[in-house]
């Protein structure tokens, strides 16, 4: 199949960057997205040009490393996938494709269409763990947990920190990243007696970054791979209530 | 500064506590709304039943009553605009370059929208005030009730109020907006407030999206039935037929 690209190019972090168009030429339907990349890029530099940088590692799901808003939509309109599950399959013979960054100011672009995603690992430094050793994996049963909110904690755990969210928030606001972090944690016995430090912590650090407000119309829910509920932003909210009151009378 | 002021001040800095301020002030905003819609349906029951209603708001409490309520209510607003325009400019800058190619997957018209129909709400209720509670046209100024001249006659105020076309049409396009602020504004207030969940989602959206077509659908209808002429014109002397009557109109309003 032959596609155009128009995909966005910035040679560094104050580059003002543009959108270049690329023809890609006989792509096999079953390729991947990200190898059809790997197939323009293999062109581009055959022609003596600097290929268009991406980001990637595994490539099956479950490293929360590539990126890339396709069409207007992180990760492609697909539900429930990252790019490197995106296939070509999904797209038809002619076809044009808009392929930008994770656009955010708290995501700086590092080159092309590879953002830095660091402000995520701040905030899970400011908070998003347990502040003691609890050991090695404990045997199970041994602390009991209820299901509930083992499944719930467990719903939230899933999330891979692509950054997806932000990218599809008319606001880039990091809400159901920072929400499905401390629910993870927050639910659990292990992570109960740290739950308004933690809260107060990483919402401070959220701030900080430089993302925006949440504003409750769900994009992010609606593109998130891993397809967390934007109820984590609900139960945030009022655990940060609930920390604040604590936190200003205790 | 004291611990709880830094607090405060920290609360007010954060992002989610400006969101909770904007959630609790809309609330408040979203009662008064309650009460004045139901409060307004006496005009559907004549001229003496509003009159009464509007004499009540304004004395109980030896007249102390409808300060304390504008205070409230005034506070509540500036807040609520003092905040969502702080959070709408922190969100401007947190997208600080555009997508190339924009799309939207769910979010409602009517949630993209929120701080323009905000403000045309601002610009309304300040046009609303100067219309009807300090009236600046003469021909509204000064009404009394034809049986209690002690009582203002705020009956045949609206019904001269919205003679021109024009300012019924203005009243349409604001209290639509209106509609369109609280069609997410409502179901927004409670995820805010971190109300909502798997149980309580549908309940939300479905109590939101009707409380703001009701909210809609009363309000709308007194300046659309008065224009129409299907209200009585109350026993005021005669009313003229719009507000285009120069400001040296000498009205027989002191019948009594
Ligand atoms: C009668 C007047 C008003 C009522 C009843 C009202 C009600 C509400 C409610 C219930 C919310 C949802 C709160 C939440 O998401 O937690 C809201 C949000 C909002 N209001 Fe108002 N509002 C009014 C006037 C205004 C005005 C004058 C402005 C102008 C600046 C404004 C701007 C906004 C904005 C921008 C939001 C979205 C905030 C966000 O989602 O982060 N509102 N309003
Ligand atoms: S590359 Fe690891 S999730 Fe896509």
């Amino acid at each position: 199949m032959n596609l155009t690209l128009k995909v966005w190019r910035q040679a560094h972090e104050n580059d003002t960057g543009r959108i270049e168009t690329y023809e890609a030429k006989d792509i096999p339907e079953s390729a991947s997205f990200l190898e059809m990349l790997d197939i323009v890029n293999t062109g581009i530099i055959n022609d003596g040009g600097e290929p268009i940088h991406f980001d990637h590692d595994c490539r099956e799901g479950i490293c929360g490393m590539c990126s890339l808003t396709i069409n207007g939509v992180p990760h492609s309109r697909e539900q429930g996938i990252t790019t490197c599950q995106v296939h070509m399959r999904k797209f038809r013979d002619g076809d044009t494709i808009w392929i930008e960054p994770f656009r955010a100011r708290a995501f700086p672009i590092v080159k092309d269409l590879v953002v830095d995603r660091g402000a995520f690992d701040r905030i899970i430094a400011s908070g998003g763990h347990i502040g003691v050793r609890t050991g090695s994996a404990p045997d199970a049963n041994s602390v009991p947990i209820p299901k509930d909110d083992a499944d719930d904690s467990f719903d939230s755990a899933a999330c891979i920190g692509c950054g997806a969210c932000v990218a599809a928030c008319k606001n880039a606001s990091a809400m159901l990243f920072v929400g499905a972090k401390a629910n993870h944690l927050n639910r659990l016995p292990q992570g109960k007696p740290e739950k308004d430090k933690r809260v107060l912590a990483m919402v401070h650090q959220m701030d900080a970054e430089g993302f925006g407000n949440c504003t409750n119309q769900y994009e992010c829910e609606a593109v998130c791979p891993k397809e967390i509920s934007a109820d984590v932003i609900a139960k945030l909210n009022r655990d940060y209530a609930a920390a604040v009151v604590r936190d200003a009378v205790e | 500064m004291n611990a709880l002021g830094t607090a405060l001040l920290q609360f007010w800095k954060s992002s989610i506590g400006k969101k909770l301020i904007v959630a609790v002030t809309g609330i408040l905003l979203v009662g008064f709304l309650v009460a004045h819609m139901v409060g307004n349906m006496l005009v559907y029951q004549g001229q003496e039943d509003l009159n009464k209603y509007a004499y009540f708001l304004h004395h109980f409490l030896h007249g102390w009553g409808i300060w304390l309520f504008r205070l409230g209510l005034i506070g509540a607003f500036a807040l609520h605009i003092v905040a969502t325009i702080a959070l709408t400019r922190q969100n401007k800058e947190a997208r600080n370059t555009r997508y190339a190619h924009e799309e939207t997957v769910q979010a409602p018209r009517s949630s993209r929208i929120m701080i323009w129909s905000g403000l045309t709400v601002l610009g309304f209720v300040i046009f609303h005030i100067l219309h009807f509670t300090i009236p600046v046209h003469p021909d509204l100024q000064g009404l009394k009730d034809p049986n209690d001249a002690k009582m203002v006659d705020v009956y045949t105020m609206v019904v001269r109020g919205f003679q021109n076309p024009l300012v019924v049409l203005f009243y349409i396009v604001a209290i639509s907006l209106l509609c369109s602020h609280l069609m997410h504004g409502i179901s927004s207030l409670f995820q805010t407030l971190g109300l909502r969940s798997e149980k309580t989602r549908l309940l939300i959206k479905r109590v939101g999206v009707g409380l703001a077509l009701v909210l809609w659908l009363g309000f709308i209808s007194i300046p659309v039935v008065v224009v129409m002429g299907a209200l009585g014109d109350g026993s005021q002397e005669k009313p003229k037929p719009a507000m285009s009557a120069p400001a040296s109109s000498s009205l027989d309003v002191t019948k009594s």
